[in-house]
């Protein structure tokens, strides 16, 4: 096994003429690419608010205005009912506390099954260069209640949006610790998920139909 | 996947001839050409990205040793278990063991190119373990028969929708739908027990990121997430090119992959996975199995054809080309189609199991132009021409006749008289019009074209009639 291993990065070395004074350079080059985390041409951060809303609509999600937090039961009832969808939701934990039943909505608070036709969550950040919601993985954020459920809705704070995705790498990096560091980065999520509106698939003809696996809709309630 | 592609030129005449192929590739030809087009109009900075993208690409694999290892050290860390594969056959054993250690029946897979390429399917069959192709393109090949590919990201681009609901309709014994969205969904239907029962997700990997010892997955469906976030076990092949060193650099592969791809800004999923799920995570594998495999990447490195490496497999140099665009994906006869497979497949599979691919090109050189990392594509199939000759692998008719210009060329008054015969003998091949229908000995050029008839002069005779005028012209 470490045969194997051995043997390809020794091949690798071989080609690339590698001696122990090219090995400490390549090194060197190696750290300081790490540590200068360089960024190519970046999006606009400018009116970022309505760059998120337009862009997300461009990747086919819903998106409402929300003014406050507490009044996302009540738009996500309307939202709903209007959509002729059903009124039963996996709400993640950090929005249990939420009046859901005074809206009308009968809900249960944890990981979505196979079974849940609604799932609820919140955003770690949303993307405005593209209109994506960027979701980690952890005990208040399970990841399938943004994929299994027909409906996935999402509460995203107008201060969470940032301008691209190098923005919203620093900003997990200063939550989750850095990655690349000594410290080994223990708070980073097993999984980041980037999300840009309902699943599709253009496989057959080249035609784009939603819901290919994911959910059929993804609604955003920009919540302040 | 066993290569075919010896039969290159057979297959090119059975694909041409076959009428029902034709108006399949006829109905998407030059649509993902358009939309790249417009998805980069509508970019201001294209070309930077395109330039930070192709430095990002070179310099992982000016250390790519070093780069594999940063990311080896960094994925254990955080749980996941790193094994290497000497190529694809090797790869499938060791995905066959992970499945025994674990227990495993059922695996969902996520598209994976290097699993094409190693053959994985056949080979988990063999160890008793049913892999499930999830990706609708890849689902509908594995139910008709374990079909190959017949593009990179768009794999049954070849097939109509009466084909695929006459397939449906047979494997799924329901009634025959013709609407694109019901046959969709019936898919998403009888695909879901499977994604809730499997123990193993299999998935690709567009990018393994050094700084955290992730695996970067991009996907429109969905399924590359539900491979990735319901089974037990999650394993991960790919090839050890792959590797890029920061978050910021993902960032900006991002910009360029779907562009260059689909002309989406992003897709819909992009997900970047980082060892197995941790003590109270409601959902996750409980373990991660990276398999980096090299299968020929590594005798690239340090060569003459090192920037094929590069390739971030977005389809662009196959969307663009006019031959594959006309004789489809399968006429390639391996995993790898278009341009950059004319390039990796003499490379991965030997030079003399795909003597014409080098030539199945015109060298227009789109794909050169629009491929994201700058891969001189036409170049590199030049070089694989020269090398062809050098090994003797070019028929002898050829060898003898470039020997024998060679060496006309190199006499400059043989070489005049040479051309002029010739051009006398093309222009009295078209008889007077201004193209040639038939090529007397060459006939197989005029078969789809005609050949545009030379002047009447050649450039020599012209020169040397200019230079006598002007001559004529200063004494005067
Ligand atoms: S060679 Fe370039 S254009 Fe072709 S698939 Fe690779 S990255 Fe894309």
């Amino acid at each position: 096994m470490s045969g194997t291993r051995d043997d390809i990065l020794g091949r690798l070395r071989r080609q690339l003429g590698r001696t122990d004074a090219t090995r400490a350079e390549a090194q060197a080059r190696v750290e300081a690419v790490l540590a200068a985390r360089q960024c190519g041409p970046r999006a606009p951060s400018d009116a970022l608010v309505e760059r998120f809303i337009e862009r997300a609509r461009a990747m086919l999600s819903t998106v409402e205005r929300c003014p406050a937090e507490s009044e996302v039961p009540a738009f996500c009832a309307r939202w709903l009912a209007a959509q002729s969808l059903p009124l039963d939701l996996v709400v993640a934990p950090p929005f249990a506390h939420l009046d859901w039943a005074g809206a009308g909505l009968r809900m249960r608070v944890g990981a979505a099954d196979g079974d849940d036709r609604v799932g609820v969550t919140g955003c770690f950040r949303a993307i405005a260069e593209t209109g994506t919601l960027m979701l980690r993985s952890g005990v208040d954020m399970p990841p399938v209640n943004s994929l299994l459920p027909e409906t996935h809705i999402a509460i995203v704070p107008v201060a969470r949006i940032v301008a691209d995705m190098e923005a919203a790498w620093a900003d997990a990096r200063s939550e989750w610790g850095n990655a690349g560091g000594a410290e080994g980065g223990q708070g980073w999520p097993r999984a980041v998920n980037f999300v840009s509106g309902p699943s599709r698939t253009a496989d057959i003809e080249q035609v784009i139909v939603l819901g290919a696996h994911g959910p059929f809709r993804v609604h955003l309630l920009v919540v302040g | 996947m066993e290569i075919r592609s010896m039969h290159f030129v057979e297959r090119v005449r059975q694909r041409l001839d076959d009428d029902e192929l034709q108006r399949n590739l006829k109905r998407t030809r030059g649509r993902n050409a358009a939309s790249r087009a417009a998805a980069v109009a509508a970019f201001p900075d294209f070309d930077a990205v395109r330039q930070r993208a192709t430095e990002i690409r070179r310099s992982v694999l000016r250390d790519l040793d070093v780069w594999l290892e940063r990311f080896e050290a960094k994925a254990t860390e955080r749980g996941a278990t790193v094994l290497w594969a000497r190529d694809g056959e090797h790869a499938c054993e060791l995905i066959a063991d992970i499945a025994k250690r674990h227990g495993v029946r059922t695996v969902v897979k996520s598209k994976s190119m290097v699993s094409e390429e190693a053959g994985l399917n056949a080979a988990l069959e063999a160890a008793g373990v049913r892999p499930v192709e999830t990706d609708l393109g890849e689902y509908i090949l594995q139910i008709n028969d374990n079909e190959p590919p017949s593009h990179i990201i768009m794999p049954v681009i070849h097939k109509s929708k009466e084909q695929v609901s006459e397939l449906f309709a047979r494997v799924h014994g329901t009634p025959p739908k013709t609407d694109i969205e019901a046959l969709t969904h019936e898919a998403r239907a009888v695909l879901r027990p499977e994604f809730l029962g499997a123990d193993m997700g299999l998935s690709g990997g567009n990018f393994l990121i050094a700084e955290t010892g992730s695996v970067a997955i991009v996907t429109n469906e969905g399924n590359g997430r539900l491979c990735t976030t319901l089974p037990r076990v999650h394993v991960a092949l790919t090839g050890i090119e792959k590797v890029i060193p920061t978050l910021e650099d993902l960032s900006t592969l991002l910009r360029i992959l779907p562009r260059s791809a689909t002309g989406q800004a992003l897709t819909n999923y992009v997900s970047m996975l980082t060892g197995p799920k941790h003590a109270g995570d409601p959902d996750g594998p409980e373990h991660m199995y990276f398999v980096l495999v090299d299968g020929g990447r590594a005798d690239l490195l340090g060569s003459e054809f090192e920037d094929m490496l590069r390739c971030i497999r977005c389809g662009a140099c196959m969307n663009h080309c006019p031959v594959y665009q006309t004789v489809g994906g399968h006429a390639y006869g391996w995993v790898y189609p278009g341009p950059m497979g004319s390039v990796l497949t003499p490379l991965y599979q030997g030079l003399e199991k795909a003597k014409d691919l080098p030539h199945a090109a015109t060298l227009c050189n789109q794909c050169g132009v629009v491929c994201p990392v700058s891969i001189p594509l036409p170049e590199l199939m030049r070089r694989l021409r020269e090398k062809q000759v050098e090994c003797g692998l070019r028929p002898w008719s050829e060898r003898l006749a470039l020997r024998a210009w060679a060496w006309v060329a190199g006499r400059p008054k043989l070489y005049a008289l040479a051309s002029r015969v010739g051009v006398r003998y093309l222009r009295w091949l078209a008889g007077g019009r201004d193209r040639i229908q038939v090529m007397g000995l060459a006939p197989g050029w005029t078969a789809q074209r005609d050949f545009p008839a030379p002047a009447a002069q050649t450039f020599r005779e012209l020169h040397a009639a200019r230079q006598a005028a002007k001559r004529q012209g200063g004494a005067r």
